[in-house]
């Protein structure tokens, strides 16, 4: 049997550790073509700038051949066709399937059709678990360890696929976490319970400008308008989550601001200039980190 | 008085007893039931000091496999499962909420590929006491007890 990366709960904290430190390896020297006779398929049934480009980098800069479709409109699904035959179709033909998909455990299922490795790339709201491993390595990358720190998390918790990734991946290394959002958007329960029972010591609060001076990680998030049952609602918080570099005078020196992009207005332009502006930095990390999940998958075959 | 059964006994097969009423048709449809050629009696809305109204049903030369009769766990989970040999009662089985729980739920979560796609749905069961939740192995949301939905075989 493949293994498959579908989930981040299906990871140890060994594993997350080894995954970390190959990527780091791939960083330090990223012209490593070891697959040059293998196709990976990148099959996106949604649209994603970030995710696909950085895969299919990651494969380029392994060797790799690429194939795929980056949006479902051309393709047979148009005609009715099922997710079973098209993925059994597709691992005829591939190495390993890249996959995004809207549907809610359509990775899990691919994963279980596939005669070959499944990564998922994104299925609805569920799991997006390269993005946990690259925002790990990223933490890791600028604090130099995982255990220990303070992580504030701003913006919608209530629908943020990466924060609640970040919360069971980061739960394995004694974090604070300092969870800022408008009521609306607070953590639902089932995170908060998770939390409780794995004792985890976390805050609640609504107001982002005075709970920043603590944290050595600033996790941002997108507030979306969509998000919000009263539209008046959304007009009154939508600038109190937005990060401006007035806010970061008193913030730890070591602090480094992330964000899993695309950013509209939560972070302004007068931060990316700033030594804690990092998100871009984290996403030239998610190459490194594909390129280790990538070549695990593949060697393991 | 002479005591007579409601439903009258079999000479070998399974008696399902303390259904609750509302569950009947239900379990018949979990076991599939009502594709099977065996002789099949069943009463309803009989009394029952445990349920109120229990129902019943008796099947003839028909002997379940723990799993199968683990199934009906999840509607009628203070059933009672009696084998009978010769008009006697040679076993009693308790049922169990098994630990997974493939097809006969349906999960709640409206953008989970089960409900999209020809997928059989399957669940890990956690029990808190009386109660239980259903895990989905697929989009790894919760389904409470309260919003559970059986899928029909029919």
């Amino acid at each position: 049997m493949p293994k498959h990366l579908i989930s981040i709960h299906d990871f140890s904290k060994e594993e997350i550790l080894k995954t970390l430190q190959k990527a780091a390896e791939f960083e330090e020297n990223y012209r490593q073509p070891l697959f040059t006779d293998k196709v990976i398929a990148t099959i996106f049934f949604e649209p994603s700038t970030r995710t696909r480009l950085s895969f299919e980098t990651a494969s380029n800069r392994l060797g790799a051949r690429v194939i795929g479709f980056s949006d479902s409109d051309n393709t047979s699904v148009k005609k009715g066709e099922t997710l079973k035959d098209t993925i059994k179709m597709v691992s005829n033909y591939a190495d390993l399937i890249i996959m995004r998909h809207p549907l809610e455990g359509s990775a899990r299922y691919a994963s279980e059709i596939s005669d070959v490795p499944v990564i998922n790339a994104g299925d609805g709201s569920n799991q997006h678990p390269t993005q946990t491993l690259l925002d790990l390595y990223s933490i890791l990358k600028t604090q130099g360890t995982l255990e220990n720190l303070n992580i504030s998390v701003v913006g919608d918790l209530k629908y943020g696929r990466t924060v609640h990734s970040l919360i069971y991946a980061m739960s394995h290394f004694n974090p604070t976490f300092n969870f800022i959002s408008p009521e609306e958007l607070r953590l639902t329960d089932e995170y908060r319970d998770f939390m409780y029972d794995n004792n985890i010591k976390f805050t609640e609060n609504q107001l982002l400008k005075e709970n920043i001076e603590n944290a050595d990680i600033v996790y941002m998030t997108r507030v979306q308008r969509e998000r919000f049952t009263d539209a008046l609602e959304y007009e009154k918080v939508k600038n109190c989550y937005s990060l401006d570099i007035s806010m970061l005078a008193n913030c730890k020196e070591n602090m480094k601001i992330l964000h899993p992009l695309p950013r509209v207005n939560e972070i302004a332009q007068n931060v990316d200039n700033s030594k804690h502006a990092y998100y871009f930095e984290q996403a030239e990390n998610g190459v490194y980190a594909r390129m280790a999940i990538i070549s695990n998958l593949l060697t393991a075959q | 008085m002479e005591k007579q059964l409601k439903v009258s006994a079999i000479k070998d097969g399974t008696v399902l007893d303390h259904i609750p009423a509302n569950q009947l048709f239900r379990v018949i449809d979990i076991l599939g039931l009502n594709n099977s050629c065996n002789q099949i009696t069943f009463g309803t809305n009989l009394e029952s000091k445990l349920l109120g109204k229990k129902a019943i049903i008796k099947i003839s030369d028909k002997y379940f496999e723990d799993a199968d009769i683990n199934r009906i766990a999840l509607i009628a989970p203070q059933a009672k499962i009696n084998i009978i040999h010769d008009f006697e009662v040679v076993e009693k089985r308790v049922i169990s909420i098994p630990a997974k729980i493939k097809g006969i739920a349906k999960c709640m979560n409206p953008a989970c590929i089960t409900n999209h796609q020809p997928v059989e749905t399957l669940f890990y069961t956690k029990t808190e006491g009386e109660n239980f939740k259903l895990k989905c192995h697929y989009c790894e949301k919760v389904t409470e007890k309260t919003n559970l939905k059986i899928i029909s075989n029919s």
